[in-house]
């Protein structure tokens, strides 16, 4: 506001308190990090160089390597087959990401489609309108992902834990509906119209569906002030409340959208393949975290972007879609989901590691005098004196 | 001011940690509510349905049991450490049809040797998870939950369409599984010594100890120099043999062994140990507490049977008592919270 | 045990002459870059004697308990134990020598047994190599004998209170040997009876001739327990007494002693009307009574020793926190309690005292930081206007002259200094009618320092009400319209401008006059 550098002249020698004296860092922080060096990049720089722009890189270039080395690929079936296929896992990866970037997790989404699809079933053969059907099967996802909400923001129960209890209960409550039936009836013009195409691009007509939920998660995510709060939730969620994030609010909502668009993903299953069964989707949870985080999503919560985990279904989908059609069999196509899962947040923990090594090489070169903490013991001068 | 007397006068009191009564340490013990759940569960079914006791009935609930105690003696050790292992369905279906194919490829091979090489599979398993946790310092939830894609991957691409029978392999392995002694079937003591080694270790060893401390507050175990990733690694390492030896035992019960053994079953191995008392964030729980977790779940599927009632409510059972189980401990840990904001009030 | 008995022994065979000290520090020297923490440290400690060390906040004790803990270095300066120099590497080294610091919230394992946490690593064994735990529990029980207290050793340290914590970590040490204990502020989180334990304890090991170094900002407790007493000022030694020959005010005035006035840029601003009015506000077992006002254009400091629950206070006014009674007014309206949202909605702001944690996201960059406060406000029928966001943060940051490259970094490349101007933007951007500053200048270099204070003076000039709490009373003396003055959870005092003194404040924050009477 005014220029700096006033008369000044305490010359007596300030302590700062924090360093030193504050009770977090008593023994933990016995050694002075360097400030982590600035990493931040400007403009175009950052959206070419970004960790979303190189899960783009990766899918584009596989599509390309495929298009050329697979013969069969590169078609409008293929890409029809391939869109199918992922819709469910694109669906549910889109309010995962955002789930996760709060810090939370959801681990029942796979059960709460299940269970849509089993009371799609008996909805439907007790001779209900399609309508109605949808819509109690559609409101039953809200309840659930309610429920999930109520005891992991209200409750403040941990999410892991709740939500591998809500996995058993729903899928439970998908089998007690429906038991082992099948119901396959629905009307024939409603599952052809699931399966099929834009015109000749091949392109599932649903995916204009698909397309709306993953606006609406982007930009929700991306451009509004509830998207900028969900950052800050996952960073800290001492500093969200202090700007006046309501956290707990938030958080419910999420759930509530991770349970609506689980849903959705189990109607979607069933129509496809007309056919609802309590075990429908059964897995999927595992799928749609693998995208996510090999999407870019951080583990820990804080970071990732819509952007990155399209990107990420998507290479994970044309992958098998491609080994697929190498006539490797889907049951062994798991181990490349799970070899990625794993690259994909080992990759980040290798390069800081890497990163943390050199900045102490660094460190011990400009900052000699710092004590290495938990230095052995053995080799105290003090010590040996007294011996 | 020179002597130190063994009592000094001023032995200060407090009324607050004074000795607890029996009553109220029993209360406190986290193995209860498992106890009380699956002494209700039996004493009605056995009131409806008086067959669900007889020695028959006790075998088939010990047997069901046996394979998922097991599990859930090595899932403890891995949870208190604020970790866990969702790769375990996989490692067993592995592990089991590796068993198959040994017996099969191997004529004549000594039954003992089958569970050393299952226990030691069970070990590489377990051990690439428990380096992949402590190196990459990734959260063991992912982790394992990628290795459980793997492992079922590569028995996927092991076995294909493969099955192998219970006809395939040498009776005293089947016998196993059917012979009993004092009622109780050899599996079963196979498991009951496990839990008893399992539980010595975690109760009366340092490094057992270690355990607790180090899911009770990672940071502050390796402020103390307990060597925390020497120690989860051992824990990862640990569950996988028992996961291996889950698998051998798991061809010895079961008619057939594929591609897909032992999938699923991760959730009832959690589950068992969070319902008998494991708290999922580390720190406490025990596996007694957790392998009667495992015999109140496999329990509640019999019960339903005995009971008539339909049997499909038993997974949504499960999923209620998995909940049942945080809430309980949420609301201790609350309570234990206002209680200390209260006492430590200064004059305000 | 052992120890001490050796202890006692050495001292009764000492013979003639003052008795060897246990631990001694002299010419003390600590240097982190630029920033002197201790100029001159000078300590002394006999066994059989509890010795207080005395000092406002920054004036070195914490410094010098961490050499003593083996957790700095010294840059210079003698250090003898037993008579013995020592340089410590570690902490394992300082415990080697019998040294052992007990915090003012030791970390225990709350799933553990108090036994157990105790003996964590070196429980004692019995048969067949297993842990022994009946004679786990008898050792534990011998040294609370031996301390005089009684606590259960079999139940698990969670919900322990922080009294009986300290306890467990003063057996861990005398188990481990340790003939000095420093007690680094241990009675700031206590209640009276419980201080009394606590010293009765120290009594204890007094009387089988322990070294203790006792550090407190309450002096009736420094004069009820303490040998002698040494007082610290800016990093240097000033002087060491025995207790019975000084008073309070002596004490006192060689903490504070000196000239504090023409530092702090304080331009008396016009008053207007009052802002905020806080009535009877109270929260079980943390404040209670809690009255005062601020009006536009004043700045209120809250002062008190850490721990006397200002923070909390300004956490409940700001929402954070919920209370049980009393009511918050702002600009004439009732505030929704417990809601931050409503208060910024009113026209407050918080500039917490932990950056880290609190103030910013760390890992967000400075841009979004800085936004953060206006993310509804740049928003047009729910879209955030990313032009406007941008344009908002480059504003304000240049307004508060944020030294970054970019506004694109992480928020945690920036120094503690420009990171406080990053929280102070963020809320000034929100124009707000009242801010809450809680140690604005913590962890800050000295020309940053005195920025940040010119800064909160102009704002009080342009009719914005602040409230600040601080530590530092060169602070509050130079920046302060009027002094609240807080101690355990109560106002114990309210200073205009002209009755401030270092003598009056720090009377009202230890209640030594109080007590006195």
């Amino acid at each position: 506001m005014s220029e700096p550098g006033s008369s000044t002249t305490r010359s007596s020698p300030v302590t700062p308190a924090d360093k030193i004296s504050s009770l977090d860092t008593r023994l933990i922080d016995t050694t002075k990090t360097l400030p982590t060096e600035p990493k931040g990049r400007t403009g175009a720089a950052r959206i070419l160089l970004g960790r979303d722009a190189i899960m783009i890189y990766l899918l584009l270039a596989f599509v390309l390597y495929a298009s050329i080395a697979i013969p069969r690929f590169a078609s409008p079936v293929t890409v029809g087959f391939l869109l199918l296929d992922v819709i469910p896992v694109l669906l549910i990866a889109m309010p995962m990401t955002l789930v996760i970037i709060t810090g939370e997790i959801d681990l029942s989404v796979a059960s709460i489609a299940g269970l849509t699809s089993a009371l799609m079933g008996v909805l439907w053969e007790s001779g209900l309108d399609i309508g109605v059907v949808l819509a109690i099967s559609l409101f039953a996802g809200v309840v659930a992902g309610a429920f999930n909400g109520f005891l992991i923001a209200v409750a403040g129960l941990p999410s892991l834990a709740v939500t591998i209890g809500t996995l058993a209960l729903y899928r439970g409550l998908a089998l007690v509906v429906i038991g082992d039936n099948a119901v396959a009836n629905f009307p024939p013009g409603l599952t052809a119209f699931f399966t099929s195409k834009i015109g000749a691009t091949g392109i599932p007509t649903v995916m204009i569906g698909v397309v709306v939920v993953a606006l609406f998660f982007g930009v929700l995510l991306h451009l509004t002030p509830f998207g900028r709060g969900l950052y800050a939730i996952g960073f800290s969620k001492e500093a969200a409340t202090f700007v006046g994030i309501r956290v707990s609010r938030a958080k419910f909502w999420l759930y509530v959208g991770t349970g609506s668009v689980s849903a959705l993903a189990g109607i979607y299953w069933t129509l496809r393949y007309s056919s609802a069964r309590s075990d429908n989707a059964s897995g999927l949870e595992l799928t749609v975290i693998a995208a996510v985080l090999l999407g870019g999503v951080s583990i820990f919560g804080g970071t990732g972007s819509i952007p990155g985990v399209i990107a990420g279904v998507l290479l994970i989908g044309t992958i098998n879609f491609s080994l697929r059609l190498e006539r490797i069999s889907d049951v062994v196509l798991i181990m490349v989901t799970g070899s990625l899962l794993i690259a994909s947040v080992v990759a980040p923990s290798v390069f800081e590691a890497l990163q943390r090594w050199r900045h102490g090489r660094r460190m011990h070169k400009t900052l000699p005098q710092v004590p290495a903490s938990g230095a052995t013991s053995a080799t105290a001068p003090g010590v040996q004196e007294r011996k | 001011m020179t002597t130190a007397p063994t009592r000094p006068p001023g032995t200060a009191e407090h009324t607050v940690s004074a000795v607890p009564s029996r009553l109220g340490a029993l209360l406190r013990l986290r193995e209860l509510p498992v106890t009380v759940a699956l002494i209700a569960l039996v004493t009605i079914t056995t009131v409806v349905n008086p067959l669900f006791l007889s020695p028959q009935g006790v075998k088939d609930l010990l047997l069901n049991a046996t394979i998922v105690i097991i599990l859930a003696a090595g899932q403890a050790l891995v949870i208190i450490t604020r970790n866990v292992d969702l790769s375990v369905g996989s490692v067993l279906g592995l592990v089991a049809f590796g068993t198959g194919t040994l017996f099969v490829t191997v004529p004549g091979i000594p039954i003992v040797v089958v569970f050393l090489v299952g226990m030691l599979l069970g070990a590489l398993l377990g051990a690439i998870n428990g380096l992949l946790v402590t190196v990459a310092k990734v959260p063991a939830l992912v982790i394992t939950l990628g290795t459980l894609y793997i492992y079922r991957g590569l028995n996927n691409a092991w076995a294909g369409g493969t099955q192998y029978f219970a006809g395939d392999r040498p009776d005293a392995f089947g016998a196993l599984s059917v012979d009993t002694v004092l009622g109780f079937p050899l599996i079963t003591l196979i498991a009951i010594v496990v839990v008893v080694i399992v539980a010595v270790y975690l109760a009366g060893t340092r490094a057992g100890r270690d355990l607790y401390a180090i899911g009770s507050d990672p940071d502050a175990a390796k402020l103390f120099g307990i060597p925390v990733s020497r120690r989860v690694f051992l824990a990862f390492l640990t569950n996988g043999v028992l996961a291996g030896l889950a698998g051998v035992l798991y061809a010895s019960r079961f008619n057939s062994v594929g591609a897909t053994t032992g999938s699923g079953l991760e959730l009832a191995v959690v589950a068992a140990a969070v319902v008998g008392g494991v708290a999922i964030f580390g720190g406490s729980g025990s596996v007694v507490g957790a392998a009667m977790g495992a015999l109140l779940l496999t329990t509640i599927t019999s019960a339903l049977t005995a009971l008539r009632v339909d049997k499909f409510w038993q997974e949504a059972i499960v999923g209620v008592l998995i909940l049942s189980a945080i809430i309980i401990d949420r609301i201790a840990s609350v309570r234990t919270a206002r209680k200390l904001r209260i006492s430590e009030a200064r004059n305000v | 045990m052992e120890a001490l008995d050796a202890m006692q022994t050495e001292s009764l065979h000492a013979g003639d002459g003052p008795p060897r000290p246990r631990l001694a520090l002299s010419g003390a020297v600590k240097a982190f870059g630029p920033v002197v923490a201790l100029a001159d440290g000078n300590i002394d400690i006999l066994p059989g004697e509890i010795h207080a060390l005395v000092g406002e906040n920054g004036a070195g004790k914490s410094t010098l308990v961490k050499i003593l803990a083996g957790l700095y270095r010294l840059d210079a300066g003698e250090f003898h134990v037993g008579g013995q120099s020592v340089s410590f590497r570690s902490v394992a080294d300082s415990k080697a020598a019998g040294i052992s610091v007990i915090y003012q919230e030791p970390t225990l394992f709350p799933d553990l047994t108090v036994a157990e946490n105790i003996f964590i690593g070196r429980q004692p064994k019995g048969r067949l190599g297993l842990i022994s735990r009946a004679a786990m529990r008898q050792a534990a029980r011998d040294l609370f004998d031996q301390l005089g207290v009684r606590i259960d050793p079999n139940r698990v340290a969670e919900g322990l209170s922080i009294a009986d914590q300290q306890i467990i970590e003063i057996a861990k040490a005398i188990s481990q040997g340790a003939t000095v204990l420093v007690m680094d502020e241990p009675t700031a989180a206590l209640s009276g009876v419980e201080v009394e334990r606590l010293f009765q304890v120290a009594r204890n090991l007094r009387a089988q001739s322990a070294g203790i170094l006792f550090i407190s900002h309450r002096f009736d407790e420094v004069f009820a327990l303490c040998d002698r007493i040494t007082v610290m000022r800016d990093g240097r030694y000033i002087a060491t007494h025995v207790t019975s020959t000084v008073t309070v005010d002596a004490i006192v005035h060689e903490m504070v002693g000196r000239d504090v006035g023409a530092l702090f840029p304080k331009v008396v601003a016009p008053v207007g009307d009052t802002v905020l009015s806080v009535k009877g506000l109270g929260r079980a077992g943390v404040f209670a009574d809690v009255t005062f006002d601020v009006r536009a254009g004043e700045v209120v400091a809250l002062a008190g020793l850490v721990g006397a629950g200002r923070t909390e206070v300004a956490r409940a006014v700001f929402g954070i926190d919920p209370y049980d009674r009393g009511t918050v007014e702002f600009a004439g309206t009732r505030l929704r309690p417990h809601s931050p949202k409503a208060a910024i909605d009113a026209g407050m702001g918080f500039v917490p005292e932990d950056r880290r944690k609190q103030g910013l996201v760390m890992n967000l960059s400075v841009g979004r930081n800085t936004a953060l406060t206006l993310r509804d406000r740049v928003a047009r029928f729910g879209i955030i206007n990313g032009r406007a966001e941008r344009a908002a943060a480059v504003e304000w940051s240049r307004r508060l002259q944020v030294k970054t490259t970019s506004q694109e970094y992480a928020v945690s490349t920036l120094s503690g200094g420009n990171q406080q101007k990053v929280v102070l933007a963020k809320w000034l951007a929100t124009d707000p009618k009242f801010l809450i500053v809680d140690e604005p200048t913590r962890g800050i270099d000295v020309g940053t320092k005195s920025e940040v204070h010119r800064l909160i003076s102009d704002l009080a000039n342009r009719g914005i009400a602040i409230l600040m709490i601080s530590s530092e009373l060169p602070e509050v003396l130079g920046m302060a319209d009027r002094v609240i003055v807080m101690h355990e959870g109560r106002i114990t005092a309210e200073l205009s401008r002209a009755e401030a003194t270092p003598e009056s404040i720090m009377h009202a924050a230890t209640a030594s006059l109080e007590r006195a009477q």
